[in-house]
């Protein structure tokens, strides 16, 4: 299984199984990872997703749909170039060895 | 300490989560009547309905999560009495339960009608599920959110919808007339009847082979009334939703609170408040009391149409658009006097997330 890596502001790493095919979003919460909230449950109805993107990642990313850009337009946690909401990246074999940060907030 | 949840609901799974997340070392335990782990109801009109998921994919949390985290989750044994003097809680099956802080999380279930199904547990939409592998003529009593759901996942698979609702308008108690119009516009592109302010016709129903109530909930209240604790439509909470008992909580779709976004008390009936309430007591239970005062937000899909509305916008006496109806996306931003109410948007993501942020920042500027 894909190994995907959370650390939160603090700096605490999780590293996490993810199924393929679930979400990075779905991968924190089915793990008790905290700080990814996902009110609406991955149907990027709420932008509580939201993680930051490693700097030094050189995974394949899918494109931003353009409701993912939207949603990310006011986040409390300020957006950054690498701002995603993670239950719009699938976890493939590909994406084995993720980095994504928690942001501080997310509404 | 030792806490108690009442109600395997997302409600009650998350006061369980947020306490384990907060720090919270001592038991806790959750009691639920169905016999499931704690899942999501809004797939249940979405994804589930169409088949695109399945039990595992809208499950809060994976059963294995429980034991793991050291809640003990009690399922199909409903809680059947609360004995304040002991504190303790005694389910059907005998079993009893001591408890330091007891949390109600008892939900709501959906008002019945003779002969009609209705879609609130996985159980019920398992049956519609099943019952749409046929064609259908589908009869949806009530244009309300899980009514319009079913009929527009109804419809998008091929089968024969009709809505009746007695009220002039859709979604009455819900949104804006512009949005309820549209909606109602575009479930009538896609040949869904919509009768409006109509009585439900003895031949309209017996023209119909599947028919659905979406007629609204009733809490369950009983076992809090029976406690003694003060009910008015929910179980009555104060601002950090205790009951009357210092050592009880309500939250969800069961707690009557007072809302500064609809200025009186009300009931919310949403994933949001769920959730947020559900984390609001456990930070009241690790004794860092806060009052609850989070934006209230909710979401519906239907079609193509993703509606998203921030604040509480009913009892609005005044409307600004933004954007235009007809390229099915604009957003509705509701005021009362110079008060902004809230926005009801639709495919207009942008605007729900900004207009959450503002009213949260007015929220914290009030209460500060
Ligand atoms: C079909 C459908 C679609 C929805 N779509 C959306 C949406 O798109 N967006 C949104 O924000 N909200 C939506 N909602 C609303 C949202 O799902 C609810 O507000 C939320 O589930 C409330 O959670 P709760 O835990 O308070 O109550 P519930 O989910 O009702 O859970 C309460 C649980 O407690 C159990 N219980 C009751 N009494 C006892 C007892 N004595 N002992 C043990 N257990 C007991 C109940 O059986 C139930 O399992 C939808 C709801 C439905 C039904
Ligand atoms: S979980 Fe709601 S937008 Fe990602």
């Amino acid at each position: 299984m894909p190994k995907i890596t959370y650390t939160q502001p603090d700096g605490v790493q999780s590293v996490v199984d993810v199924n393929e095919g679930d979400s990075v979003m779905r991968g924190a919460v089915l793990n008790g990872v905290p700080g990814i909230v996902a009110q609406c449950g991955g149907g990027a109805s709420c932008g509580t997703c939201h993680v930051y993107v490693d700097e030094n990642n050189t995974k394949p990313l899918p494109e931003m749909h353009p409701v993912e850009d939207e949603l990310l337009h006011c986040t409390s946690s300020p957006r950054q170039d690498n701002s995603r909401l993670s239950c719009q990246l699938p976890v493939s074999a590909e994406l084995d060895g993720l980095v994504v940060h928690v942001p501080e907030t997310q509404i | 300490m030792s806490v108690v949840v009442i109600g395997a609901g997302q409600a009650g799974c998350q006061a369980a989560v947020s306490l384990r997340e907060q720090g919270y070392r001592g038991p806790v335990t959750i009691v639920g009547d169905e016999n499931v782990p704690p899942y999501q109801r809004p797939p249940l009109t979405k994804a589930y309905l169409a088949g695109d998921v399945d039990l595992d994919g809208v499950l809060v949390r994976p059963e294995s999560f429980y034991a793991a985290h050291g809640i003990d989750l009690v399922l199909g044994d409903p809680a059947a009495a609360i004995a304040r003097e002991d504190r303790e809680v005694v389910l059907r099956s005998g079993l009893a339960l001591r408890y330091s802080h007891l949390v109600l999380a008892t939900g709501a279930r959906p008002r019945t009608l003779p002969g009609a199904l209705t879609l609130r547990t996985v159980a019920d939409a398992e049956v519609l599920r099943e019952r749409l592998h046929r064609p259908a003529r589908a009869l949806v009593i009530g244009a309300g959110f899980v009514g319009l759901e079913f009929a527009a996942v109804a419809r998008t698979k091929g089968h024969e919808v009709t809505v009746v609702e007695a009220l002039p308008r859709a979604l009455a108690r819900s949104v804006s007339p512009i949005v309820a119009d549209h909606v109602v516009a575009r479930h009538q592109e896609r040949g869904v009847r919509v009768l409006l302010g109509a009585e439900l016709s003895a031949p309209e129903r017996g023209n119909a082979d599947l028919v659905v109530a979406g007629i609204g909930v009733v809490p369950n209240v009983a076992l809090a009334e029976d406690a003694g604790l003060t009910v008015d439509d929910g179980v009555v909470v104060d601002a950090h939703l205790r009951t009357d008992d210092p050592f009880i909580y309500a939250i969800g779709d069961c707690a009557s609170f007072s809302s500064a976004f609809a200025g009186a008390r009300i009931r919310l009936e949403s994933v949001q408040n769920a959730m947020d309430q559900a984390a609001c007591v456990a930070a009241g239970i690790m004794g860092s009391a806060e009052p609850y005062t989070a934006v209230p937000w909710f979401w519906s899909d239907q079609y193509d149409m993703k509606l998203q509305i921030a604040g509480i916008t009913r009892g609005h006496d005044r409307t600004e658009v933004d954007g235009d109806p007809s390229s099915g996306r604009f957003a509705v931003y509701c005021y009362r006097g110079d008060r902004l109410l809230g926005v009801e948007c639709v495919n207009k993501p942008a605007a729900f997330v900004q207009t959450r942020r503002r009213l949260a920042e007015r929220q914290e500027f009030s209460v500060a």
